[in-house]
């Protein structure tokens, strides 16, 4: 499937859908979106540039196995969620800032939640076609 | 509508058991993700549908100023679309491997005989 | 208390560490904890005799009334000083006995957690608690019993106790759950005042039934007494513990503390006098025709169990007094008569009572033992314990209640116990009168280890017989005011004068003893008896065990037959059935029409669209339409959730299914196309199981729809979607917020199902590269 249109249409499209997929996360909360969405969009934009340009270079591009995303993720998580104990108030207790920030817009920890949630979507679905793909290379070789 | 999604469940159901009923693996698989989409649209049907209005909040108000669709089935869903997908993939990756150990999609094919079983 | 009873625990954990050390060099240590517990509970005693209970009260799990609550009372502390003393005897002797054996410490291990769950047993308050400490004792006797496990026979005897005594322990527990239900407590001292209560109630029968049966399948009582000669496989020092003074009195000592609860009815004294006293007869009988010594015991141990259960249905004074010194003595003297057995077979290797004489010459103070508990058991006047039990076993069936039936049961107990005086002969005599032969010249006294603990048991025995007040006064007089409830004023003596019950004494001793001359035991005798297995309780039972193992296996293979498909076609129907009685039952189905809505062309030709794709799945040859098609039904859900105001759903299920499709793809590209491999008649079949499935399902799902829904939690999520979490896409605050948790388990299984993928590809290659 390396084709050379599909392999410079990538080229652009990966940081594109990255940025769609982001933005996707940042506006969840007041519009559809959030961190599942988000995560599987961002998944889509990695494995469409693993079939232009093949596994291998999509696994440089990402530098870390996507295995490593799933721990950052569920810490990001689990931290949002505890956060609120240090100021004595109940776990999950949602914590805002009082000013919007430009661009971003409310930031609030739930917010860092969905931010967890998306990397653990990203990891794992990476993880799993990732892992699939490069075996099938193996065995091909 | 309601009809004509209900009669889409009873047939999802309906082709999602016969495909479970056959000896492939691969027909069970999609016999299974057939009953999963056959739950999701039951769960949606159920909560009551509604044309045009998603449960977002009207970017000037804090509430709703209009009726909205039901949010909790859409969340529900929302969750078993995403856990469905993590189930199939490891189903299949269950199956790409039993397929290389016995060399058949036939699902008797994995049955010992009782003298091995032991 | 709580200390007391768990340290045996703990002592029993400590073996799996230390086991291999306190095998050889200090293994003294290990006698250290029963003398210990013994003091312990010996030094309540002035406070136990003048009448006082001691309490002890530990919250364990509240919510459920399981508590750690303990009574040390009259009756618990004659059982915690049987189980701690004659422990003792035990402990020392059995470290003798197995020395340098290969599992030793695991041994100790077994007897330790035994004790303890005994001790738990008698000293527990709480019924439930109760109930767990005697499930304990099950198991740890199970694996005392089948310590020998390279038997097979004894891996059989300890299948065969468990599963009785494990049976015993159901039907008591639900007997224990009904008690509690009913009184509204699980406080033994409490239930006491629910005593009207729990007899006017019409469970009541039910009730003593299932506590019946779990006491006599403990305690051996006809006809369940089967498993205590097979019990005879497990080394001797544990057929000692078990057999004389612990595991088979835990249902005595359960009816005993029951007594005062629920005992009193005619319903309670006759089943147990009738059940006691074919027990005690049929094992008397029985005993005689054993060539084995420790057959002999295990028989004159069911029948003595089956005299105590005969007193317990009694029910009165005399009868209560009778069973708490005939405990003691019964103990005393059957734990010598089996460590003596067990010397003799250490010694001479055999223990059969045909080959074995003489053996006085050559282990004196083992004779002396042996013949001491002889005595005591055959109830030699004057001078022994088991005098004094007799004793009071005669004078309480001549004050039985109603009068009509004191002849029976007298003439009932007298035959009994001419049975019991010969076999006790039999088993503690026998071996040392008559001539040496010659193969047992060359035997020496073994370790004082050995003998000791026989000697010291049997002695005592003697001693406490020649001075019944004293035990009388400090332990067992307490005991029986525990079992009846009440003050008994009794004072053991041991000369009453010439009454009638010293005539029924001397009589029976001397009809025994001259059975005992009279009747020779021999192979031949025993095979005779041997011709009416065929209708005994162990071939019935053991029969009906094998049917239903039959049966399930038959089932098992019917219903387990390997095959996916036929698991999922039997709980299909059965659901189908379920469902289809259930919307049967719960009558027509009325169709609102105004509240239906009218679709859109587009919206018709989307589900045509899908029901197209899933024909195509069910009847393409190829792999990859199936898949294709697969998809396609997935951008048409997509669709369906765009049109009904679900946008975060179709972004979902979009790239869902793209995923899907593409995982699909990666994976099935290699595998051949399907095969049909199923003949018409099964499709048929499968069709019509399918085709009412989805009708049903169909049906269900309408008429749920038809039913009024409540709308309270998604308008509170509506209202306050914004106002306490600044959010305004609703199903996104629910996932993210309201129900953060959820979502964050979810992300925990996503994460599970990657580590799984990732696990399971790099596992088989890791193995590839082996081969």
């Amino acid at each position: 499937m390396k084709s050379p249109i599909l392999q410079s249409a990538t080229k652009y499209l990966l940081p594109i859908l990255l940025l769609f997929s982001f933005f996707l996360l940042l506006r969840g909360h007041y519009y559809p979106g959030g961190g599942f969405v988000g995560g599987l969009v961002a998944s889509i934009a990695f494995v469409l540039h693993s079939f232009a340009n093949g596994t291998e270079a999509t696994m440089k591009i990402l530098k870390h196995k996507p295995l490593s995303l799933i721990p950052v993720g569920l810490a990001i998580s689990t931290v949002s969620v505890t956060i609120p104990m240090l100021f004595g108030l109940p776990a999950m207790t949602g914590l805002w800032l009082e000013e919007p920030i430009p661009v971003i817009g409310m930031i609030g920890s739930s917010l860092f939640f969905d931010l967890g949630v998306y990397l653990v979507v990203i990891g794992v679905v990476l993880t799993i076609l990732f892992t699939i793909s490069l075996n099938n290379l193996e065995e091909k070789n | 509508m309601e009809l004509l999604l209900i009669i889409l469940i009873g047939l999802l159901y309906g082709a999602g058991v016969y495909l479970i009923l056959r000896r492939s693996m691969v027909k069970l698989l999609l016999g299974i993700m057939l009953l999963g989409s056959g739950a999701n649209i039951l769960i949606f049907l159920l909560g009551g549908i509604t044309k045009g209005k998603p449960p977002v909040i009207d970017e000037k108000a804090k509430l709703f100023q209009d009726i909205f669709a039901d949010p909790i089935p859409q969340a529900l869903i929302l969750t078993a679309i995403v856990i469905s997908f993590a189930l199939t993939a490891f189903a299949i990756v269950l199956l790409k491997r039993v397929y290389a150990l016995v060399n058949s999609d036939d699902l008797d094919d994995l049955n010992t005989n009782e003298e091995e079983d032991i | 208390m709580l200390l007391a009873v768990l340290s045996g625990l703990l002592f029993s954990i400590a073996m799996v560490f230390f086991g291999k050390g306190l095998k050889a060099k200090w293994s003294p240590l290990l006698l250290v904890l029963p003398p210990v517990l013994f003091t312990f509970f010996a030094s309540f005693i002035p406070f136990i005799s003048s009448g006082n209970i001691q309490l002890q009260h530990i919250n364990w799990v509240p919510s459920l009334g399981i508590n750690f609550d303990f009574k040390l009372d009259g009756l618990s502390l004659l059982f915690t000083l049987m189980i701690t003393g004659i422990g003792t005897a035990i402990f020392i002797y059995a470290r003798k006995y197995l020395k340098g054996h290969p599992y030793f410490d695991r041994f100790f291990g077994y007897l330790f957690l035994f004790m303890s769950a005994m001790l738990g047993v008698v000293l527990s308050n709480n019924i439930l608690l109760l109930f767990i400490f005697w499930e304990l004792t099950s198991i740890s006797s199970f694996f005392l019993i089948g310590f020998n496990n390279d038997n097979a026979d004894s891996r059989k005897s300890a299948l065969t106790a468990l599963s009785i005594t494990g049976l015993g322990g159901f039907f008591l527990l639900a007997s224990l759950i009904l008690i509690g239900n009913i009184a509204g407590t699980y406080t033994i001292s409490e239930l006491i005042n629910s005593r009207d209560l729990l007899l006017k109630d019409p469970l009541y029968p039910l009730i003593i039934g299932l506590l019946f049966i779990g006491a006599f399948t403990k305690s051996a009582q006809f006809p369940f007494h089967f498993w205590l000669p097979g019990a005879m496989k497990a080394p001797t020092p544990v057929s000692a513990y078990l057999h004389s003074a612990t595991m088979v009195k835990a249902g005595i000592y359960l009816l005993a503390r029951f007594s005062p609860i629920l005992g009193g009815t005619d319903y309670w004294n006759y089943t147990l006098i009738i059940v006691g006293g074919i027990t005690m007869l049929y094992a008397s009988i029985h005993s005689l025709f054993r060539t084995d010594l420790k057959g002999i015991l295990a028989y004159s141990t069911i029948s003595a169990l089956g005299i105590l259960t005969f007193l317990i249905g009694l029910g009165t004074k005399e009868a209560m007094i009778a069973v708490s010194v005939f405990i003691l003595a019964h103990a005393l003297y059957k734990a010598t008569l089996f460590l003596v057995t067990g010397i003799i077979d250490h010694e001479t290797h055999t223990r059969d009572i045909t080959v074995l004489s003489g053996l006085r010459k050559v282990l004196p103070p083992v004779a002396l033992a042996g013949i001491l508990a002889a005595l005591s058991s055959a109830g030699f006047p004057l001078v022994t314990l088991g005098f004094i039990g007799k004793d009071l076993i005669y004078e309480a069936t001549l004050t039985f209640s109603n009068p009509t039936l004191i002849w029976t049961l007298t003439g009932l107990a007298i035959v009994t116990n001419i049975g019991l005086v010969a076999a006790g002969f039999m088993a503690g005599i026998t071996p040392f009168v008559g001539k040496l032969p010659q193969q047992f010249e060359k035997i020496h006294i073994p370790y004082k280890g050995l003998w000791i603990p026989p000697l010291v048991l049997a002695l005592l025995g003697i001693i406490l017989g020649i001075f019944p007040a004293v035990v009388g006064e400090l332990i067992t007089n307490q005991t029986a005011n525990t079992i009846f409830g009440a003050n008994t004023n009794s004072h053991l003596a041991v000369w009453h004068g010439w009454t009638l019950v010293l005539f029924l004494s001397l009589g029976t001793l001397a009809v025994g003893s001259l059975l005992y001359i009279l009747n020779k035991p021999s192979m031949a005798k025993l095979a005779a008896i041997e011709r009416f297995n065929v209708i005994s309780p162990k071939t019935i039972i053991m029969g009906l065990g094998s049917k239903i193992m039959q049966f399930s296996s038959w089932y098992t293979d019917r219903m387990h037959n390997g095959y996916l498909r036929s698991y999922h076609l039997k709980i299909i129907l059965f659901a189908e059935a379920v469902l289809a009685y259930k919307l049967w039952v719960s009558g027509p189905i009325y169709i609102d029409f105004w509240s239906l809505t009218y679709p859109d062309l587009y919206e018709v030709a989307i589900v045509f669209v899908l029901i197209g794709a899933l024909f195509l799945i069910l009847t393409t040859p190829s792999r990859l339409t199936a898949v294709v098609s697969m998809s396609v039904i997935g951008y048409c859900i997509c669709l369906i959730f765009v049109i009904y105001s679900a946008p975060d759903l179709a972004m979902t299920q979009f790239t869902i299914d793209t995923l899907s499709t593409v995982l699909f793809v990666l994976v099935l590209y290699k595998l051949p196309g399907f095969v049909n491999l199923t003949n018409k008649k099964v499709l048929f079949r499968d069709a019509l199981v399918a085709i009412s499935f989805g009708i049903i399902i169909a049906l269900t799902a309408f008429k749920i729809w038809a039913e009024p829904i409540n709308k309270d939690i998604s308008n509170f999520y509506g209202e306050n979607a914004y106002i306490l979490a600044k959010g305004k896409n609703v199903v996104n605050v629910i996932l993210v917020d309201f129900r953060g948790i959820d979502t964050m388990f979810e992300t925990v299984v996503l994460s599970i199902a990657a580590i799984g993928v990732y696990s399971m590809i790099r596992l088989r290659l890791k193995s590839s590269e082996k081969e």
